[in-house]
């Protein structure tokens, strides 16, 4: 990267600097002995030329839209559209779903992002003994599809984009929107969003479970399969960071799980559905957690670009340059934000989200700054929304691409951090893959040791939470407080068995025999899904015969 | 018979995934020196209170960030008592609203540990209200 003379008179100057380093802390000694990011990587007091000496400018860092897309996937940056302002959003029922999404694309808002109840989301129907006292609390509660056509009224399916945070029943709501999208009269080539539908990061964080790791791997095959030959414009997995790290994961830890989960579905469908990369690759999308350490996650962003790049060209030898893009959506951290002095997180997250568009996203989520204590509320959300917009339009960071590319610094800790995940990657890879490593609860109990880690530091005061362990006030401010009352399971239950009433009970039976043989001869069970919601099976009845087929997975509880 | 450890139940009620709270609890509880049993997520209040009786523990800590707690919670006190074992403690924490806080109270649960409670705070209050049971 530099001359020989840069660096050698680099060197003089930084022995010149050091020696008034060491002068001035003899008299007046640092405020602590370690600095480090929140995820407690030492950062030294000075980076320059010599951290990066050993750059290559071709090879590690080029240009936007060019290998290694360390700058970014796009060779035009935001100049022609600015990142998906995408909020999470979902609860109570699917009309009052539907009204704060009408609310949210009236704000502005440009993309739609599904928040479902944890019934829905574990695959199990509001009248289960299981969902009790969980109906419309941290979502919207849909059990079939005349839930899902409330929740998506007067949304134009073949014009914006909706992304869907759903994992074991991904087949089912995806079929739910598949099958809305023709009643709509979208044709399936038109519609575009994205299910989460990474079940390798729900065994290693989020925890919302159904059938053990290979069966679900399988699942998440066919919609890959079934995406690249009838929804080409669905990205069919997000590849997602964010529980990870929510878990109480490191920054490294983040990156290489999420990418390592990535590279175990880029083989798993390569291999049971002998797809070539890069027929599927293009489509396939991330998702990260933008935490509170500005720098660490604008050079995580960079590093996982880069790193995907690698892996993609060198392990599974992708020729579409589509198939060596990262493109990720990021939220910011839901764990950085405190219940204490709620006002505060308003600052928190818009750090957050200014790291995240430094760091290149494609879709942002603001968190609101009560979501900590409850559902946030409409002001709260538009807070968050406005935040996006004012760092969009105000601040003037989107009018150049990647600006920190060349900081020392930045540089030399995307290079660290991309360094330090390819360690992880190898000893997973030695270990027989991820599934095999979940297996052994390898990632489990690292993020663990993180978690409980940082944890100590918090209550010993080495790391500082505001309001929390520093700075706090007696006198804590009232924030108005959206609250699900038991009205809504009750009235939900009662659709449903409405629902159970008027349908073709012999065609449900029907259906969901055809998806149990589905099941047990290895077919993708995607067009049987979308037809068996059409004829009104429910999210719990299709999830059973996965359940019945493939085995109930449970928590084993390693901590 | 004061050498007896004290036994703990960290439990998740419901369909609730977050346990990164539980977890970290678990180890303190472990490094504190209770014998600490963590069932992992997804239990219901029946299998939860079986375990508590089956292990013989002195105390159950619930932990539910889904906002289903008013429901969870009394319930296990509910159950633990319909099988004759409301000698064992039951406290919890996660996302619990203030305003929640004193009927959870009167449905039976001891203690309510809210976001910001430190490990020891929440170990400190078991030494001093419990006693392991003989």
């Amino acid at each position: 990267m530099f001359t020989k003379e840069l660096l050698d008179k680099s060197s003089q100057l930084r022995k010149k600097w050091e020696d008034e380093v060491r002068r001035i802390v003899a008299k007046n000694p640092d405020q602590k002995p370690h600095w480090s990011t929140v995820s407690d990587l030492e950062i030294k007091r000075l980076y320059g030329p010599e951290d990066i000496k050993d750059m290559d400018f071709e090879r590690d860092i080029g240009y936007p839209g060019q290998f290694p897309f360390l700058r970014g996937v796009q060779a035009t940056g935001y100049r022609g559209k600015y990142w998906t302002f995408r909020m999470f959003s979902g609860m109570g029922d699917a009309e009052v779903t539907n009204k704060r999404w009408h609310f949210l694309l009236n704000s502005g808002q440009t993309g739609l992002s599904t928040a479902f109840d944890f019934p829905t989301l574990m695959g199990y129907d509001t009248d289960s003994p299981k969902a009790r006292g969980e109906c419309g609390k941290c979502g919207v509660a849909i059990d079939t599809i005349e839930d899902f056509l409330t929740l998506v009224k007067g949304i134009p399916l073949g014009e914006i984009t909706t992304s869907m945070t759903i994992n074991p029943p991904a087949t089912v709501l995806w079929a739910m929107y598949c099958a809305a999208a023709e009643i709509q009269g979208v044709p399936l080539s038109k519609i575009g969003g994205t299910i989460q539908n990474d079940m390798l990061k729900e065994f290693i964080a989020q925890k919302t479970l159904m059938c053990p790791p290979e069966p679900s791997v399988k699942l998440i095959s066919d919609t890959v399969e079934f995406g690249t030959k009838y929804v080409p414009k669905w990205n069919t997995i997000s590849i997602s960071g964010y529980h990870i790290r929510e878990a109480g994961a490191t920054a490294v830890q983040e990156l290489a799980f999420t990418l390592r989960d990535g590279m175990e579905y880029v083989e798993d469908v390569i291999k049971r559905k002998g797809l070539d990369v890069d027929e599927f690759a293009p489509r396939l999308s991330f998702f990260f957690n933008s935490h509170i350490d500005f720098f660490e996650e604008i050079a995580k962003m960079r590093a996982a670009r880069r790193i995907w790049a690698k892996a993609m060209r060198d392990r599974y030898k992708a020729k579409n340059e589509r198939s060596l893009w990262m493109r990720f959506h990021t939220q910011t951290a839901g764990c950085s934000l405190t219940a204490q002095q709620p006002y505060n997180n308003v600052v928190r997250t818009a750090t957050e989200a200014l790291a995240a568009v430094l760091g290149g996203t494609q879709s942002l989520h603001t968190n609101s700054l009560d979501e900590v204590l409850c559902l946030p509320s409409d002001h709260a959300v538009q807070i968050a929304l406005r935040t996006q917009q004012i760092i969009a339009e105000e601040t003037g960071v989107a009018n150049t691409i990647d600006p920190l590319a060349g900081s020392y610094f930045v540089e030399a800790l995307t290079n660290e951090m991309e360094e330090k995940a390819w360690e992880y990657i190898e000893k997973i890879d030695e270990m027989g893959g991820m599934v095999a490593a979940i297996e052994k609860s390898y990632p489990q109990l690292e993020i663990s040791d993180a978690a409980y880690k940082f944890q100590r530091q918090i209550d010993s005061g080495e790391k500082i939470m505001v309001g929390v362990n520093k700075y706090i006030t007696e006198d804590e401010v009232e924030i108005p407080f959206v609250e699900i009352d038991d009205t809504v399971e009750k009235e939900q239950i009662e659709r449903l068995n409405a629902v159970r009433r008027k349908r073709d009970n012999r065609k449900v039976a029907e259906c969901l025999n055809d998806i149990r043989n589905a099941c047990k001869k290895g077919e993708n069970v995607m067009p049987y899904c979308i037809e068996a919601v059409k004829n009104y099976c429910s999210v719990q009845e299709i999830c059973d015969v996965y359940r019945e087929v493939y085995g109930e997975y449970r928590d084993p509880g390693v901590y | 018979m004061a050498d007896r450890k004290l036994r703990i139940l960290v439990a998740k009620p419901g369909l609730d995934g977050h346990d990164r709270g539980a977890k970290v609890l678990a180890r303190a509880f472990r490094d504190a020196g209770f014998e600490t049993i963590y069932t992992g997520c997804h239990q219901t209040p029946e299998q939860i209170a079986g375990t508590a009786i089956q292990e013989d523990v002195d105390v159950v800590g619930l932990s539910c960030l889904s906002g289903a707690h008013n429901y969870l919670y009394p319930e296990v006190v509910r159950l633990l008592k319909e099988k004759g074992a409301d000698d064992i403690t039951v406290i919890g924490g996660g996302i619990i609203p203030d305003q929640d806080i004193p009927k959870l109270q009167a449905a039976g649960i001891k203690a309510i540990f809210t976001p910001g409670a430190t490990l020891d705070s929440i170990i400190d209050w078991i030494n001093q209200n419990i006693t392991p049971r003989e």
